[in-house]
């Protein structure tokens, strides 16, 4: 009961520190604001403006019925080149695709004698290669079918595929993006604001004066972790409702209460992790260079920008112990899915026992850290 | 008063009208001055009236903002002469060696500021060991400088300035925080200098009255103003005082106050004087006390005792040991042997009760300075347990004791230092402690506030009996405890009553006394002070110059230098890319693979089987057990388990063959929106796939389109992001640790070498570009190895292009680092501006997930504006696409026009002053 107070006056404090640190403030605001914006609107994860080549050695109708069917956003209106430009183009990157049709195409379609369209693709554009080749062949085929279409009657296929994408039928990018910036400033901010209120008060003489009063280096980490938790958890709940819902207009499926309980069980860890940092490093800059090593592979390998499966098998087993692929696997199934705390709970439980894992070893640190280091 | 001196044609320094402004608070206001060349100069006054600022405009270090200065016969303002006089100057700034560099030793403190002025090696050397022998730090020449106690740094600071033998030496309270001893050698050393070198002039400012009277000459400043200035006898003359410090108090209209006006309340204890020896109860007892970090003892077998009521001093200079011994007893640290009773008992950091009674003040200021006055107080009681009742009251008594009322609700951090201290003493003293621990409380404080808050201890001890343990390097401070222990480099030389060591010494005061047992302490261990030779080496330093390559090179060579000493920064800066490479390389994929599916098949038939056979041979999918319903299904989609659930329906085999229209439909699980596109054109391209083996339907496809994936046939995501995590980890680490480098010193303070040595700002930029630039080529052959090895990306093209281009382009990385940390203040801004400000155009204006071709407007336009959209066609060109120097000429000279470009952006960015 003493513990509680003291941990909840020493988070007043934390609050008070922080709500006077525009630059910090700043940053929450823009992490959860510009930042989940910016990046909901940001195309790298589809196809946009994808820049097309045509080598058109046919000079048909069908041709150039091919050539303008490539569109707007996806494509950028195609260039006719000659086919003796297309190396250098390629190999100077002014072009992802390139379709060569060959010499007397449409008589060798009409004729039945399958003749063989190109495409070639610049697999150095990852992003834009694989889904874009897809379109562009999708593109192709129709046209050549509707084309055909017009001088025969071809019969329809008799077993047909209907695919429903769940959840998310139209697969918009942003509905994805702006829940996992939501997910990365998250991780971002709690280890930051965490590690520098440790830097920051050994820096300034602080912390000393803290351990020689009656507080536990308990109660001191728990009053920083409650204090910071609440500032970002509070800034989760803001932005999911008016930013992803509000202003992006993406339907969240699942129960918010749910969630933001999740992102506290989440933030718990994550502060610890910061506090860890904060009572490692001596000083900002060096408090600066372990954040870089940690927060990039954290958020890098947490699901949110490639999924597991995607990874060597071996790194996707390692990688089970990270709380972020947990937090991530549980937001996406909460928000996307609809996913109960039936389901989900499994995945807590890991990040609970990760995080404090973290506090005990702040806690082992945490005089040695006042230490001087001369 | 202010023409008390004659002015002079001829005149070392004059100034006209001199007025400086830090953010709308006045540090000069039209100072004008004319001093006479040859003489020791000094100039006093408290904290924080204007003496720094006048120093660094007249040593060329600062910009003038409003008046005129001239110096050694030309005008400050001009940077033809300013460059003149760094060769002809020797300016130390305020703080224990601010200008020197801790990482380094001695010797290579004064060997870097050698190369810089230039006299060539043989001379170097002798000269080096002239200044070392002749400062008694021979013996210490190859510890590092941020090991030496105070003393030392301020004599190693005096051999760097001297190394070049200067016209003008001004130094800034060169002697702040340095014992008695050391201060009386300082003092002699600059005698025995100006002895053999007549015509040297120093200027210098003090706080300490007894040594400015023995200076030749006085300014006397407060509130940016001059308010007298002559011979120390002339002042004492005009204002009819006995000693320098009334005739300051005097001068600055504010006589002394009386002590003790603050009194505190309850607790009335008589105001008896304290019975010699006292005779208390040991409150703290201290045998053999010892702390060792690493190889360097701090502490030596400390032994003491302090009794109830007592006020105990620890005196001795910076970094002798008073804070380490301090904080084993607070708990803090633990001793590395010997041990410590506090209230009789053994101390034990985790025992609350004692700890309640105990109230601290660590060395600086060490409260909340974002919280106010009486938030700061609130804290303290809460954590203290004080009920709110108590805390109300308390608080407006301690308000009102130390004499807070008016600045109650003012942030900390707004408070001027002397009432920043008391609101210290306040906090610590919240609870009603017995004990008071309070390291060097008064430091940075100006005499007046020292004396009010000596009158505020003398009140706690005598009237509560709080006892106090005080450590401090003001004598006329250890006067005023009861009893006091001698400190010097980590051991306790004596303890006694001021009196009684006076007494054993037969010293004429407090000081001599403790110089006697210094000198006695210093025999013991061997040293002498040594003796500066009168023969003066032939001036070295040459006339500035834009650019000289041995500059250059001893910048370059302390970089790479004090990189090497800093284990975080150094392992940052070899492992840091390799290790990011790794986790992006293996982390990044857009491959979509081991997809995980079910089935719910609804017919089970060959049929069936035979067109889920597809799906089961692909390499893209997984299969999971199958599904038994529909709420399986769901279920298991919206757990994650599964990407997507196929569902055929029953006759779906019957009606194949009768040739009816059937349905096979697909649930995919569009959380991940990119996955779920792959997903469905992977599905579709299947779903034709099972179906085309009966070569019935083999007129389906009328045209065939082959897609060719260039480059990289297998389209395996990993040959095209190797390449690029190589291109975006050479633009973000050298560029962090650049602006880190550049930033760093101006933090910490040794920038004004560049400001007031003949380096210039070409100079010190390249010399910090190289050694990154260095570690940056290490960087990227560690990553080409491990592109070869680890992650088996074959390089096809030259390898000669690359490193030539990677060779350019980290100095464009390095350059653009340089840039971003013109903006920043502070390292920690540095090192995050510099990461977003690269990461940002990196990722999305540089071609790495959107190809160039595909940009359009102002994101093209930034692209083209930055290094990496450049530099990542030359990787992915050598690495996948097998070209040579040929194909990439165009953009390797590109990519080298930044080098340039940056390096005098950022040149034209430096300030050669301070503002």
């Amino acid at each position: 009961m003493r513990s509680a107070a003291a941990i909840f006056w020493l988070g007043t404090k934390e609050l008070r520190s922080l709500m006077r640190d525009s630059v910090l403030l700043g940053l929450i605001l823009y992490s959860f604001s510009l930042a989940i914006l910016a990046q909901a609107r940001s195309s790298a994860q589809e196809v946009r403006d994808a820049s097309v080549a045509i080598v058109d050695e046919d000079r048909s109708p069908l041709s150039r019925r091919i050539a303008q069917a490539f569109l707007p956003p996806l494509f950028r209106p195609p260039v006719p080149i000659a086919e003796r430009e297309v190396v250098r183009a390629m190999d100077a990157g002014r072009y992802t695709f390139v379709l060569d049709i060959p010499p007397n195409f449409t008589r060798d379609l009409l004729g039945r004698r399958t003749p063989e369209l190109q495409l070639n693709v610049d697999a150095t554009a990852m992003m834009q290669a694989g889904l874009g080749a897809g379109y562009a062949q999708q593109i192709v085929a129709d046209e050549i079918a509707g084309f055909l279409s017009q001088s025969r009657k071809s019969a329809p296929a008799p077993v047909s595929l209907v695919t429903r994408i769940a959840y998310n039928p139209n697969a918009e990018t942003p509905w994805f993006t702006s829940v996992m910036g939501i997910i990365n400033s998250v991780t971002m901010l709690a280890i930051i604001l965490s590690g520098a209120a440790i830097v920051r008060e050994r820096e300034h003489g602080t912390l000393d004066h803290l351990l020689v009063m009656p507080v536990s280096p308990f109660e001191i980490a728990m009053a920083k972790i409650w204090a910071n938790g609440a500032v970002i958890l509070a800034a989760v709940g803001l932005s999911l409702v008016l930013v992803v819902r509000g202003l992006l207009g993406v339907p969240v499926a699942g129960s918010l209460p749910l969630f933001l309980a999740g992102t506290a069980v989440y933030l718990f860890f994550a502060t610890a992790v910061g506090l860890y940092l904060g009572t490692l490093a001596r000083s900002m800059p060096q408090l600066g260079l372990l954040y870089l090593l940690v927060y990039l592979p954290l958020a890098m390998l947490s699901g949110s920008n490639t999924p597991l499966e995607s990874m060597p098998p071996w790194l996707a087993t390692l990688l089970q112990v990270s709380p972020t692929v947990h937090f991530v696997a549980f937001a996406q199934a909460i928000l996307y899915r609809g996913a109960g705390l039936a389901l989900v709970w499994p995945r807590i439980v890991p990040i609970a026992g990760i995080g404090g894992l973290f506090l005990v070893l702040a806690l082992r640190r945490f005089r040695r850290a006042t230490a001087p280091s001369g | 008063m202010t023409g008390a001196l004659a002015v002079e044609a001829d005149a070392l320094v004059r100034t006209a009208a001199l007025s400086h402004r830090y953010r709308g608070r006045t540090a000069l206001e039209s100072v004008s001055l004319a001093l006479p060349a040859g003489r020791i100069v000094g100039l006093i006054g408290p904290d924080g009236v204007g003496k720094s600022t006048l120093l660094s405009i007249l040593a060329g270090t600062r910009r003038i903002q409003a008046g005129r200065a001239w110096v050694l016969g030309g005008e400050v303002g001009r940077a033809a002469h300013r460059a003149v006089l760094r060769g002809r100057i020797a300016y130390m700034p305020q703080g224990l060696g601010r200008n020197l560099y801790s990482e380094l030793t001695v010797r290579e403190n004064l060997l870097y500021f050698a190369r810089l002025f230039g006299p060539p090696g043989p001379e170097r050397e002798e000269r080096i060991g002239l200044l070392l022998a002749g400062t008694g730090l021979s013996g210490s020449a190859e510890r590092p400088a941020g090991q030496l106690s105070g003393g030392m740094r301020q004599k190693l600071g005096l051999c760097c300035a001297l190394i070049h033998d200067p016209d003008l030496l001004i130094l800034d309270e060169p002697t702040t925080g340095v014992d008695p001893l050391a201060r009386r050698q300082f003092w002699d050393l600059i005698g025995r200098i100006r002895a053999g070198h007549p015509g040297l002039s120093v200027l210098v400012a003090t706080a300490y009255m007894q040594e400015a009277a023995r200076f030749d000459l006085l300014v006397a400043m407060e509130a940016g103003r001059v308010v007298a200035a002559g011979t120390p006898a002339d002042l004492l003359q005009v204002t009819g005082t006995a000693d320098v410090e009334a005739a300051f108090a005097v001068l600055t209209g504010c006589p002394r106050e009386a002590p003790a006006t603050a009194r505190l309340s309850h607790g009335h204890l008589p105001e008896a004087p304290l019975p010699h020896p006292p005779v208390g109860e040991p409150i703290i007892t201290a045998r053999d006390l010892t702390c060792r970090f690493g190889g360097f003892t701090a502490v030596d077998r400390a032994s003491f005792t302090i009794r109830r009521g007592e006020i105990f001093g620890f005196v001795g200079s910076n970094g002798c040991g008073k804070t380490t011994t301090m904080k084993m007893l607070t708990g803090l640290t633990p001793p590395s042997a010997g041990e410590a009773l506090l209230f009789g008992r053994p101390l034990d950091p985790r025992d609350r009760a004692t700890r309640a009674r105990v109230g601290y003040m660590s060395q600086g200021f060490s409260l909340y300075a974002e919280l106010s006055v009486r938030q700061n107080l609130a804290l303290h009681a809460r954590l203290f347990r004080l009920s709110p009742a108590q805390a109300r009251a308390r608080i407006a008594e301690l308000l009102t004791a130390c004499g807070l009322e008016a600045h109650a609700d003012a942030l900390a951090r707004d408070l001027p230092l002397g009432l920043r201290q008391r609101l210290s003493l306040a906090v610590a003293i919240v609870h009603g402690p017995d004990l008071l621990i309070l390291d060097e409380p008064t430091s940075g404080v100006d005499p007046r506030a020292r004396d009010r808050f000596w009158a505020l201890l003398t009140d706690l001890a005598r009237r509560q009996g709080v006892t106090i343990f005080v450590s401090t390097h003001f004598m006329n401070e250890a006067a005023r405890c009861d009893r006091i222990a001698l400190m010097d480099a980590g051991r306790v030389l004596a303890t006694d009553t001021p009196a009684g060591l006076i007494a054993a010494k037969g010293a004429a005061d407090l000081e001599d006394a403790f110089v006697a047992f210094l000198k006695e302490a210093a025999a013991a261990r061997g040293e002498t002070s040594g003796h500066l030779a009168a023969a003066r080496a032939p001036r070295g330093a040459e006339a500035g110059g834009l650019f000289s390559p041995r500059r250059l090179a001893a910048c370059a060579a302390r970089e790479a230098l004090e990189l090497l000493r800093d284990r975080v920064r150094l392992g940052f800066a070899v492992l840091g890319t390799s290790l990011l490479m790794l986790v992006f390389g293996f982390g990044i994929s857009t491959d979509v693979d081991r997809l995980s599916f079910a089935v719910l098949d609804r017919d089970r038939t060959p049929a069936s089987r035979a067109y889920l056979e597809a799906l089961r041979g692909s390499p893209y999918f997984a299969e999971r057990p199958a599904l038994t319903d529909e709420a399986d299904l769901d279920r298991r989609l919206a757990s994650g388990e599964i990407a997507a659930a196929l569902e055929i329906p029953p006759q779906f085999g019957r009606d194949l063959a009768r040739g009816r229209p059937t349905q096979v439909s697909a649930r995919i699980d569009g959380a991940r929106p990119f996955v779920a596109q792959t997903v469905r054109s992977y599905l579709s391209a299947l779903h034709e796939q099972a179906l085309t083996p009966s070569p019935a339907r083999h007129d389906t496809a009328p045209a065939a389109i082959a897609v060719r994936f260039k480059y990289n046939q297998s389209f395996d995501s990993i040959y095209a992001m190797v390449p690029a995590q190589i291109a975006l980890q050479l633009a973000l680490i050298p560029a962090i640790l650049m602006a880190l480098a550049v930033v760093r010193e101006r933090e910490l303070g040794s920038i004004v070498n560049l400001y007031a040595t003949p380096l210039t700002r070409l100079e010190f930029l390249l010399g910090k570009q190289l050694p990154y630039a260095g570690v940056a080529m290490v960087n990227f052959l560690l990553m080409v190895g491990l592109a070869l090895v680890v992650f088996r990306v074959p390089l096809r093209g030259s390898f000669p292009t690359l490193a030539l281009a990677t060779l350019i382009y980290v100095f464009a990385t390095t350059a653009w680092g340089m840039l971003v940390s013109a903006f920043a203040r502070t390292q920690i801004a540095a090192l995050f501006g510099t990461a977003i400000l690269t990461v940002l155009p990196a990722t999305m204006f540089a071609g790495m997930l959107v190809p160039v071709s595909s940009l359009t407007g102002v994101g093209r336009i930034l692209g083209d504006l930055f290094p990496m959209s450049y530099y990542l066609p030359v990787c992915l060109g050598t690495f996948t696409k097998g070209l040579g120097f040929s194909d990439l000429a165009p953009t390797i000279g590109g990519l080298a026009l930044f080098v340039p470009a940056l390096t005098l952006l950022a040149l034209a960015m430096l300030r050669g002053q301070e503002k």
